[in-house]
């Protein structure tokens, strides 16, 4: 078996107006379009991947919050409906997704040996949450390669921006050693909004783009801060300025994927591709595309 | 109308181990045991109704409650989901989740029913309910915890399910799923090592049960920003479900408390508590936090920006300043005939007369008032009180709720405000009234166009102090 590699890193956000506003087969509420920007980005970061091949996708997404340890899908499938607490009116998914449960077992062992308190979710109930289903679909609509999903630790809440830090990056770093000696080629994503203050009404039409803007100038400037050192290939930078970003912009870095993801990376020098850029009920969120490809020589 | 109340009104731990795995450690037993205990004090007071504001189940647009009269699913909790899964089937008041929903609107919240097949109820609500009401015999209303709301908006969230209880007459219990410290070991552990996560969180935990104890519910509200800053984990809900509590029973400290049980629960302070409304006689402490009526956007969030989502309607509830009340004679059922257009948007009429009638493209609007439907409570307060002892009242929040009844009625008539030809307006008082009640019309029906006539007249029926007569033209 030859070294694993990761193909590419990717930042991509999963409210679930994304999906409501494509109107996909598998969800019920339906739209007249809306959120083009981020939807259009998407489209273009799965063309720039549709020339590489990869096995699995692994996957953080803030939404499978855990507050003991962190957890892994463990089960090959899961089926179900996901109907979002929070925009019950705009999501309603049924999903069919299967998992690389070797895969995610490996990260988990990995994650063990390095300290890290960890647990393979086997509850066959388990209802998958509704930010990796969007991002799962929006990522892959064909729901074509197993994922590897991981739990987000709540360790922001229960300690501070910079304790989660060192969590992710650890959990980053074994997540690269799992990924390489799986032998496998994996797209690495984490599913998050930048800054994330919200409306806390809704327009009638959801989708009417008229009433979609950033919540504020000061969200703006730490979006567009983030994303310059991400064209640049400051992904260090980005970590030093967690704290502040996370804290000012409310930021849904908070559940530690953005981190996590520079870290598995191994905190790229080189720049991301910025795909779109755009607002969802005044949160910021962008779609980006690390192309390790381009920079990582397969050993392999 | 009829008098309803709260009966009684518990606190309760929100951790699945309660339901799921009782006998793996003594604590969660004596926990499991007092919810049986709860839910027999339940039965005993003949409750017809629960209601569970739960901080497991944040939300962002506004207050959301559940009115899926049976949602059914199995629930698998996030962190604890080795312990097992909780299928559910509940039987949901889905009249009084709307009747909630509309009164929210009243007083100037935002709010939503849910009602999806599969919506994924939050982990508290499940305990709660499997646990205090096994067999599903008393309906329940679930409503969420607003991440973004103050004590203001939360208070006035309680008031307006007050008003539901109140108006339907209902024996109602109040119940917070919830944590008290909500420390979480951040390791697995085994069953036999639980404990309260640190002294100081137990130490605080048990300040906070001597009061409620003490049925001192009013002061543990007001404690609630430093309880939160003391012993909660920032999640997305804050300590906010005492505010809640506390305004359901009328900000109180003189209330009987009994802790039925308190223990750890993987480290978090989970306590099984009941609260009386019986006073103690021990005397009511000073209130000395704002006692909001109506909510009026302070959250602040979005700095003007929302105010452009809101339609004119939520506006003129907004510029109501002095407080929502209700007083009237007795309500009717809007009367139907041929051509008579009716909605349940409008205020009941007071006798026996359809909302609008249709004759060709014409439309005739019975007098319309401000009362507001649902409640009947008069924006801009009453003109006097029960005695007809003179109120001071907010003429131009009683005219603008005129214009949204009026447009309320055009529109369901299938009509717009701008086919509104003419209006015969009726104050009770001229000389005090016309210049604020003139300056609304400039910005609402005036921009239209209608031919308009102001009488002043002696009385009205309900204590209010303005009426329009209006008819529309529907052709073109
Ligand atoms: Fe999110």
């Amino acid at each position: 078996m030859g070294k694993g590699q990761i193909v590419a890193g990717c930042l991509a956000p999963h409210p679930p107006h994304l999906v409501y506003a494509e109107n996909p087969p598998q969800n019920e509420p339906v739209a007249e379009g809306g959120w083009e920007q981020l939807r259009w980005g998407y489209e273009r970061l799965r063309a720039s991947l549709s020339e590489h091949d990869y096995d699995a996708i692994v996957l953080l997404s803030p939404h499978w919050q855990t507050y003991v340890g962190t957890h892994f899908l463990g089960l090959p499938n899961f089926e179900g409906l996901s109907v979002d607490p929070i925009f019950p009116n705009l999501f309603r998914y049924h999903y069919d997704m299967n998992v690389d449960v070797e895969l995610a077992q490996a990260i988990h062992d990995e994650a063990a040996k390095a300290g890290l308190p960890v647990k393979m979710m086997e509850n066959p109930d388990f209802r998958v949450d509704y930010g990796t289903i969007t991002t799962g679909h929006l990522f892959n609509p064909d729901w074509d390669k197993p994922l590897v999903v991981i739990s987000s630790n709540r360790s922001t809440a229960y300690y501070s921006v910079e304790v989660m830090q060192e969590i992710m990056i650890e959990l980053g770093k074994v997540t690269r050693k799992a990924i390489e000696a799986s032998g496998k080629r994996v797209v690495v994503l984490a599913s998050n909004s930048l800054s994330h203050r919200h409306f806390t009404t809704e327009s009638e039409v959801p989708e009417d783009m008229s009433k979609e803007h950033i919540t504020s100038h000061a969200m703006h400037l730490w979006d567009m801060r983030m994303i310059e050192y991400m064209r640049t290939g400051q992904a260090q930078r980005i970590l030093d300025e967690m704290p502040e970003f996370t804290e000012q912009a409310i930021a849904e870095s908070d559940g530690g994927g953005l981190s996590w993801l520079l870290s598995t990376l191994d905190v790229p020098d080189y720049p991301g591709i910025l795909h779109g850029y755009g607002t969802i009920i005044g949160t910021g969120n962008a779609v980006v595309e690390w192309p390790c490809y381009a920079h990582e020589v397969n050993e392999g | 109308m009829t008098s309803g109340e709260v009966v009684a009104s518990f606190v309760v731990p929100v951790h699945p181990h309660t339901v799921l795995a009782p006998d793996q450690n003594p604590g969660w037993r004596r926990l499991r045991d007092a919810f049986n205990d709860a839910a027999q004090t339940i039965r005993d007071l003949d409750a017809d109704l629960l209601i569970i504001y739960s901080t497991t189940w944040p939300s962002i647009i506004g207050h959301q409650i559940q009115a899926d009269p049976n949602p059914e699913w199995v629930m698998v909790d996030h962190d604890f989901h080795d312990l097992g899964s909780i299928p559910y089937s509940f039987n949901i008041d889905a009249d009084f989740a709307h009747a909630w929903n509309e009164a929210n609107e009243q007083r100037g919240l935002q709010s939503r029913c849910v009602n999806y097949k599969g919506f994924p109820i939050d982990v508290g609500s499940v305990v709660a309910l499997t646990l205090l009401n096994p067999d599903n015999s008393i309906p329940a209303v679930i409503v969420s915890s607003n991440m973004y709301a103050n004590r203001s908006e939360t208070t006035v969230l309680a008031k307006s399910c007050l008003d539901v209880i109140k108006t339907q007459g209902r024996r109602a219990v109040a119940i917070t799923a919830m944590s008290l410290s909500n420390r979480m070991f951040t390791d697995f552990i085994k069953p036999e090592e639980d404990k309260i996560h640190s002294l100081k969180d137990d130490e605080w935990n048990r300040k906070i049960l001597e009061f409620l104890e003490q049925g001192r519910l009013e002061d543990v509200g007001q404690l609630s920003r430093t309880i939160h800053r003391q012993i909660r984990v920032q999640k997305v809900v804050a300590f906010k479900p005492m505010w809640w509590l506390s305004a359901m029973n009328g900000n109180r400290n003189d209330l009987t408390g009994r802790i039925l049980a308190y223990e750890a629960i993987h480290g978090a302070g989970g306590a099984v508590v009941h609260i009386d409304p019986t006073s103690t006689g021990i005397g009511d402490k000073e209130y000395d936090e704002d006692d909001v009526e109506f909510f009026h956007g302070e959250r602040g969030v979005l700095e003007g920006s929302d105010e452009a989502e809101i339609d004119q309607s939520r506006e003129a509830e907004r510029t109501d300043e002095t407080s929502v009340s209700e007083s009237g004679p007795a309500l009717w059922d809007p009367t139907e005939a041929e051509g008579s257009v009716n909605t349940d948007a409008a205020p009941k009429p007071v006798g026996a007369y359809p909302h609008a009638r249709k004759v060709g493209d014409m439309l005739f609007l019975s007098g319309v008032g401000p009362r507001q439907p649902g409640t009947n409570a008069i924006p801009g307060g009453p003109i006097h009180d029960e005695n007809g002892e003179p109120l001071d009242y907010d003429i131009k929040a009683q005219t603008h709720a005129v214009v949204n009844n009026v447009r309320r009625i055009v529109e369901e008539a299938g009509a717009t405000m701008d086919q509104v030809v003419d209006v015969t307006t009726f104050l009770v008082d001229m000389k005090r009234d016309f210049a604020g009640y003139n300056e609304v019309w400039a910005e609402t029906l005036g921009t239209v166009g209608p031919t308009r006539t102001t009488l002043a007249i002696d009385a009205l029926p309900t204590p209010i102090a303005v009426e329009m007569k209006v008819i529309v033209h529907m052709g073109e």
